[in-house]
């Protein structure tokens, strides 16, 4: 008992000090400066992030984070994260920035802020040969008893629960989990950003096809920050610009999701 | 006098006689413990939105009563831990026996089950059995889950009810043989009925694990409690508020589990 009250006086005796380590007491940019690393959290997410044979992380976000921690001139971590949980990874001060692949949402941006878009995606739907024969449309997919998979927590839920409502959808932590659910007949169609679907139809051509020509959103993605830090924001927004105006983000887009250049690099 | 009067004044005594000094304690300690969770997350700059998560346990809809998504996640949640206990019970007795056995083949055969199931992640267990078994034997989601779950738990209830046949004295088995007690009747009413006081105690702890344990099934895409909560968060970004009711929703579903085994206990209680 009295072990209990000596312990709490000790906390609330220490708890009376400003805490360096709180995200409000500075901005993440002079944490950055200050320690010369950026923390970068991510999800593996083929070709966005992805580790190559030799188990280096590679991929678009990858160029882009790296790119923007030497404009800065510190280094790069990355922090890979579940994707589910990596929202309340950023609040918790684990990393400093999320790059990867992040679809501006509203009800995402009540939680944090987001930099200017840096990049497009859309979602698109690979569907089981057999179990979604003549499929062609969203409407063929929009109907009860029709099962869909993606991974939770992304944007392709949003998508997938605005367009085909009817439809019931498996969530899986991972995309590869739900590609295997659909490669084992489970699940008539997969619902990813582009260019992911199309990958998996190329790959198992017997199996997959791709039942809609092209993608059926169009969705703003960007660097997600902690609220209320206007410093590190405004940075990344005129880094964007920047690189933008360069066509530097133009050219190593075409790079990793119009050719296969990198392709010998995982396999 | 003052001896029949013992029991019924301890009993008085448990129900309402707790003294003062001691729930002072548990509420200094419970209040600490608060107090520290409110720091920590005051220190990360959360906000805390409590007001926005009874809807997803159960609402009222023009005074009609709807089921939340958490409550459909805690119905998905006690059926597959009800059938994975049997299940676990069944898988854990015949191994049991079969380690007990004097045919050489059905010792390994058990010796091999609880080996190769002890030493593997129950994770990498069930994504196997989902995603490389079951299509191979046509199984759906749930009974993949089932057996993942029961499969793992049964082979720790094997050791447990192991462990309670052999502790019992050998002086025992060697009575019943000399009343011309069968091996089924020395079994039914000589040991069994002593071993499951000894087994009862690690078995609750199983199947409180056992309970823990079906969360993982999340990652099958089963809406389990977890899988629930992990969807409204995915919607909400509630995540400490979500995810501590989540931990008192199995924190009551363990309890019950452990009052259920605390009745059976006192039934094969031995009068001393």
């Amino acid at each position: 008992m009295l072990l209990i009250i000596a312990l709490m006086g000790c906390f609330s005796g220490c708890s009376n000090e400003p805490t360096p380590t709180a995200p409000q007491a500075e901005s993440a940019l002079e944490r950055v400066m200050k320690q010369g690393v950026l923390r970068v959290g991510m999800s593996t997410f083929v070709p966005w992030a992805m580790k190559d044979k030799t188990g280096r992380l590679i991929g678009f976000e990858i160029d882009v984070a790296t790119r923007l921690a030497q404009d800065m001139g510190v280094n790069v971590e990355f922090v890979p994260t579940k994707w589910a949980g990596i929202i309340p990874a950023l609040i918790t001060g684990k990393f400093d920035i999320i790059i990867g692949g992040m679809g501006i949402l509203p009800n995402r941006n009540l939680k944090v802020n987001f930099s200017i878009p840096y990049d497009y995606t859309g979602m698109s739907i690979v569907a089981h040969k057999k179990l979604a024969e003549g499929f062609n449309s969203l409407e063929d997919f929009n109907k009860p008893g029709v099962s869909l998979a993606a991974r939770l927590g992304s944007t392709a839920v949003t998508a997938a629960r605005r367009f085909m409502p009817d439809a019931t959808l498996s969530l899986f932590d991972d995309e590869s989990q739900a590609y295997q659910e659909l490669l084992n007949g489970r699940v008539y169609g997969v619902v990813g950003s582009a260019p992911t679907p199309g990958f998996q139809a190329l790959k198992y051509p017997d199996k997959l096809f791709l039942p809609l020509s092209d993608t059926f959103t169009r969705e703003p993605i960007g660097f997600a920050l902690r609220k209320g830090d206007v410093d590190t924001l405004n940075f990344v927004d005129s880094w964007i610009r920047v690189v933008e105006e360069e066509g530097w983000l133009k050219e190593r887009k075409r790079y990793w999701f119009d050719t296969r250049l990198w392709e010998p690099m995982i396999q | 006098m003052k001896r029949i009067c013992l029991p019924l004044k301890n009993k008085f005594h448990k129900l309402i006689g707790l003294p003062l000094a001691d729930i002072l304690k548990f509420l200094a300690a419970a209040g600490f413990i608060i107090w520290l969770m409110y720091r920590g997350t005051e220190k990360t700059g959360y906000n805390w939105q409590w007001y926005r998560v009874f809807r997803y346990v159960c609402s009222f809809d023009d005074g009609r009563f709807v089921i939340g998504p958490l409550l459909d996640g805690l119905i998905v949640t006690v059926r597959i831990t009800v059938y994975s206990l049997v299940a676990m019970f069944f898988f854990g007795l015949l191994s049991a026996l079969f380690r007990l056995s004097d045919s050489f083949l059905a010792k390994i055969l058990a010796r091999g089950y609880i080996e190769l199931i002890r030493n593997t992640p129950l994770l990498v267990q069930l994504f196997f059995i989902y995603f490389v078994i079951s299509p191979v034997l046509d199984i759906g989601r749930f009974t993949s889950a089932v057996l993942a779950l029961s499969l793992f738990e049964g082979a720790y209830a094997s050791e447990i009810f192991r462990a309670g046949i052999v502790s019992i004295h050998k002086s025992q088995w060697e009575a019943a043989y000399s009343q011309g007690f069968t091996g089924f009747q020395t079994c039914r009413f000589i040991i069994f009925p002593q071993a499951v006081r000894r087994i009862l105690p690690p078995l609750t702890g199983q199947s409180i694990s056992l309970l823990k344990d079906s969360a993982l099934v999340s990652t099958i895409a089963i809406y389990d409690l977890t899988m629930q909560g992990q969807a409204i968060i995915s919607e909400t970004y509630l995540t400490f508020e979500i995810w501590f009711v989540l931990a008192g929703i199995y924190l009551v579903l363990a309890m019950v589990i452990s009052m259920g085994v605390q009745r059976l206990e006192k039934r094969f209680k031995v009068e001393t």
